[in-house]
């Protein structure tokens, strides 16, 4: 596959929680807690796909862009590094008091914003949903903000000529979709097997512009995003209680009837 | 609740039977208001049967095929039926199109959106578990008409029994802009089986069958339940991908989930710990899994899941 156009694309990384370690919500303002965060695994493999898409096309070197670009607070800026680090050819932060608590909609409008400042793209690639918000609302709301054709939860990409197809997995069937580029695409972890990063690639990063956005760089005001800005609100949160472990036994041959009896005696038959 | 708010659920296909979380979702709709329906094309006499029978009094439909894209067109359609019923909250199916469509909605209606509801109160406070079920959350949507999309078994499905046949109401489709073109599509091929995702029983296998889904198909069959895998499993190709459950996979809260040479790791967790009773069967008794488990066996699943399945065949006769 040589095309001989070139491919800009912005690869959205988000930096959360590691899902190793046991996960908290503020008690006061029901926010994440971010110590102990991460490149969303999930983003890895939007960061391969948008990787391989430019490899095939000769790289950096023949004029192809991936653009990482991430919204968060200061530490937000090491998703961006990691991406650096595997090949993503610059990076975006987009950082601001007031996006503290935005949620989806403040998001994807901030987001888009930032996504218009960067000139013509031909591509915005996402992961399908963010390890800590989960709720995959994300990519749908930017293709829509945006005006792009939505790709989502591709298990599978292709881009040829100005034609991108990808294979989606639904729940009642599978599907093929095709859009004409400029498009917004998430990717599954079906796609690809991410990379990691190599000592060459941790140096190159280094060398790797990042540039700093703040709201009023996006011409957006403080209410719109953030907390205040925000369509939903947390009334409360609790910590779901542990399940306390139940029975554990040893088979002695007889299990399986346990089982049944376990079952039984819980009106599951 | 005045006894004219109206609920507005979109129901994604256009004949009959409905699906059941489809019926879950006309009954959660109908303890919260009157129940209202946008079907996004021309729904036959069947569904309009079916929809009567919940009480829905009215069905918006558009004035015009809507083109064979992904998601935007069918948000365009619902955006007009939300501005023509003027509804107090719409509801939608949890799954990847429900969220989709639901997500675009919320931006075109200036609506704040919340997805994975196991509950919505009558003051449309909806409450969902976050970080793979460690937290209970109740949320509520402050901006615009609540768009909230509703996970499967959060209710008891009844019909109403006041069936009359429902009025149609032709709807602009409006415009959907660039969107995605649907080229090709497969469908599922039928198991006879539930669905995962509704199912009240779950039989998983993990990496622990190593390529025979026998005994798991076995013991689902016993129980009437679906079978379900951990990316273990689904990526050597023992089983196809829609069976996966965890955080990229389906999300499953059955009333028993039996868990069966699988060792319980985080993202299988994410999918599957919120059903109410677990069982686990695996080899190793260090597995993570028997920490989330009601009833844990130690033992080998091919000795101890044909012997259940068998005995549950000889309880029922
Ligand atoms: C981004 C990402 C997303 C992921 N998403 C998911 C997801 O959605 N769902 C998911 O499941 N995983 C997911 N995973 C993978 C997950 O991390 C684990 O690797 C996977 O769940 C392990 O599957 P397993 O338990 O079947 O295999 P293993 O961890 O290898 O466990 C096999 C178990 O079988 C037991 N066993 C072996 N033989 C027998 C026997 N005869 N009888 C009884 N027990 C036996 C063993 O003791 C062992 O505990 C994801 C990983 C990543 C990185
Ligand atoms: N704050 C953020 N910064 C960058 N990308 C984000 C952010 N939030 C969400 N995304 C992208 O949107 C995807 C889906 O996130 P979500 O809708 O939160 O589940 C993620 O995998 C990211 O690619």
């Amino acid at each position: 596959m040589d095309d001989a156009a070139t491919l800009n694309i912005v690869v959205l990384v988000k930096y959360v929680p590691d899902t190793q370690f046991d996960r908290q919500l503020d008690s006061g303002t029901y926010t994440t807690d971010r110590s102990e965060s991460i490149l969303s695994e999930l983003d890895e493999y939007a960061v391969e796909a948008a990787l391989q898409l430019i490899e095939a096309r000769g790289g950096a070197k023949a004029g192809n862009k991936v653009i990482a670009l991430t919204m968060g607070p200061a530490p937000a800026v090491n998703a961006v590094k990691k991406a650096l680090q595997l090949g993503a050819t610059e990076g975006v932060h987009l950082v601001d008091d007031a996006l503290a608590g935005s949620d989806a909609a403040g998001t994807s409008l901030a987001l888009a914003a930032a996504i218009r400042r960067l000139g013509p793209v031909d591509l915005v690639i996402a992961g399908m949903s963010s390890t800590d918000g989960e709720t995959s609302l994300v990519p749908a709301q930017l293709a829509e903000r945006l005006g792009l054709p939505q790709v989502t939860f591709a298990a599978s990409l292709q881009v040829e000529d100005s034609t991108v197809t990808a294979r989606r997995d639904g729940e009642r069937q599978a599907e093929t979709v095709q859009a004409q580029l400029p498009a917004l695409v998430s990717v599954t972890d079906q796609i690809n097997e991410p990379r990691y990063p190599n000592f060459k690639g941790i140096i190159a990063a280094k060398k790797k512009k990042i540039t700093e956005l703040a709201l009023a760089d996006l011409g957006l005001e403080p209410a719109q995003v953030g907390a205040a800005g925000a369509w939903t609100a947390v009334l409360s949160a609790e910590p779901r209680p542990a399940r306390s472990q139940g029975i554990i036994i040893t088979d002695e041959g007889d299990a399986g009837i346990k089982l049944v009896d376990f079952l039984a005696s819980r009106k599951l038959l | 609740m005045t006894d004219t708010a109206r609920i507005l659920v979109f129901i994604d296909n256009l004949a009959g039977a409905l699906h059941k979380v489809q019926h879950e979702l006309l009954t959660l709709a109908r303890s919260l208001g009157e129940p209202v329906a946008a079907v996004g094309g021309v729904p036959d006499e069947a569904l309009l049967a079916e929809l009567g029978s919940h009480g829905v009094a009215t069905v918006y439909r558009p004035a015009a095929d809507l083109e064979d894209s992904l998601v935007a067109p069918k948000a365009a359609f619902l955006a007009n039926a939300v501005r023509a019923a003027a509804p107090s909250a719409v509801l939608l199916e949890n799954g990847f199109g429900g969220k989709e469509i639901a997500a675009r909605l919320g931006i075109k209606l200036s609506s704040g959106v919340i997805t994975d509801a196991v509950a919505v109160a009558p003051d449309l406070s909806v409450t969902k578990s976050v970080f793979a079920g460690a937290y209970t959350v109740v949320a509520k949507v402050t901006t615009g008409t609540p768009v909230i999309t509703v996970k499967p078994n959060t209710i008891e499905a009844a019909a109403a029994g006041t069936g009359g046949v429902p009025q149609v109401v032709e709807v602009d489709p409006g415009d959907p802009g660039p969107a995605a073109r649907i080229i090709e599509r497969s469908p599922k091929p039928a198991t006879g089986r539930p669905e995962l995702s509704e199912a009240r029983v779950v039989v998983a296998g993990g990496r622990g069958v190593d390529g025979d889904f026998g005994p798991i198909e076995e013991l689902a069959d016993a129980l009437g339940g679906a079978v379900g895998a951990s990316r273990a499993a689904t990526d050597a190709g023992w089983i196809e991908h829609s069976a996966q459950v965890g955080q990229t996979g389906t999300t499953v809260s059955p009333q028993l989930y039996i868990s069966a040479g699988i060792s319980g790791a985080i993202q299988q967790k994410a999918g599957m710990q919120t059903a109410q009773v677990i069982v686990a069967v695996n080899k190793d008794p260090d597995s993570p899994v028997f920490e989330i488990a009601d009833f844990g066996i130690v033992g080998d699943l091919f000795k101890v899941l044909p012997q259940a399945a068998e005995e549950i065949r000889k309880r029922k006769g």
